[in-house]
């Protein structure tokens, strides 16, 4: 026993922030972001903590799953950018939604998603849930170095959500970590206590892009095979595979190198720049809502993340 | 060796026909931009069998095949 995916929701700010907006303040410009990372623009809230947006994205979830608050067993949500460190977003979302369960947060940066997948596994094979909640969402741009040309025109924020109920739709799945502390640091900060004297790291995302790059693109290939051999399945048998949305450059490299058609490779980087643990389930429900996905459809996920963290994982689309 | 070996890796990221790939060539006169030069590196990684520094920055042909040659000593 595992899940079967019952309903998807998602949400992103209003505001639109373009390339050119953003050569405005920055020395860049449409063509270097867009050559370098696949992104035109990205949305940005204004108004809307973490959790406002990940209820936003509950809600449609939930709606489409017909399934009320109450008979939730369980709350989770993938966030590294949570407004409280207590409570947390998946318990503000418990409280937003009126629903009783228990609630917490998963913290494993852009792989995010596919731990909370892992996990909701778990709770299911235990029997200790009928219903779940599972979400990703991200307030990425409080955590941005403005000046920062490499990183701040890369992240951005938004929201996605599923509702899992009881079935055997979750094929196969791989999560792993490598501690590193160097490659992507985002550091917290450090607070006010007069007697802790480390010096303070400023709170910015820190990445080394390349090496991002690199391990992403090696990983990402190595977990997708991996994947779809537990699965029992080929390469050609996936039907789609939706990568974390990090960068269309490692996208497109990992299409490049294995044997999945490079068109079911599934990507809105181009609007929504990179939203972390909120980019899968975001693809997804544009997926689902597109009317894109089949039912018997093979859809693989697949994230490298700060941590560094990574996973990979093969569903079965059965609405 | 090791030059016509990242002369022939260069053919996959840059129209190099007709063009003269000297150890004095840059990597921006063949257009080829950081996220490419990792996948060089990649490649090059793999079909010497040798780990090479991603962070490092080299402008011409030249700098890395120096590099490289170092590795491989």
């Amino acid at each position: 026993m595992s899940f079967t995916i019952l309903g998807t929701g998602s949400y992103v700010p209003q505001k639109i922030l373009t390339n050119d907006d953003m050569s405005k303040f920055l020395d860049t410009s449409d063509e270097w972001i867009a050559e370098r990372t696949g992104i035109r623009q990205r949305r940005v809230s204004v108004d809307e903590h973490t959790s406002d947006m990940a209820y936003k994205a509950a809600i449609k979830a939930m709606e489409e799953a017909n399934v009320k608050p109450e008979e939730l067993d369980m709350i989770l949500c993938a966030t590294i950018t949570p407004e409280n460190a207590s409570p947390s977003v998946a318990i503000m979302v418990q409280k937003m939604i009126g629903a009783t369960c228990p609630a917490m947060d998963i913290s494993a940066a852009c792989s995010g998603f596919i731990y909370v997948l892992e996990t909701a596994a778990g709770f299911f094979a235990r029997k200790k849930a009928k219903k779940m909640l599972v979400i990703g969402a991200e307030r990425l741009t409080k955590m941005l170095n403005w000046n920062d040309r490499g990183t701040c025109v890369i992240f951005a924020d938004g929201a996605g959500a599923v509702v899992l109920g009881e079935g055997d739709d979750y094929l196969s799945s791989k999560i792993g970590a490598k501690g590193d502390d160097d490659i992507i640091k985002i550091p917290n900060h450090i607070g006010l206590s007069p007697y802790f004297e480390r010096e303070a790291e400023e709170p910015y995302i820190n990445m080394k892009g390349r090496e991002v790059y690199k391990y992403a693109v090696n990983h990402m290939c190595m977990d997708i095979k991996d994947v779809l051999e537990q699965a029992n399945l080929t390469q050609e048998d996936a039907s789609f595979v939706i990568p974390h949305q990090a960068n269309l450059r490692i996208i497109e490299a990992v299409a490049k190198k294995l044997s999945i058609p490079e068109e079911r490779f599934c990507h809105n980087i181009e609007k929504y720049g990179n939203t972390s643990s909120a980019s899968i389930p975001i693809m997804l429900d544009e997926m689902n809502k597109e009317n894109k996905l089949k039912k018997g459809d093979y859809i693989v996920f697949c994230a490298v993340g700060g941590g560094l963290t990574t996973g990979a994982s093969v569903i079965r689309w059965s609405k | 060796m090791v030059l016509e070996k990242v002369t022939e890796i260069l053919k996959n990221y840059s129209d190099t026909e007709g063009v003269n790939i000297t150890k004095e060539t840059t990597f921006k006169d063949l257009g080829i931009d950081s996220l490419d030069f990792v996948e060089i590196l990649m490649e090059l990684e793999e079909k010497l069998s040798i780990e090479l520094e991603i962070e490092e920055n080299f402008a011409t042909i030249g700098e890395l095949v120096n590099y490289i040659e170092q590795k491989l000593k």
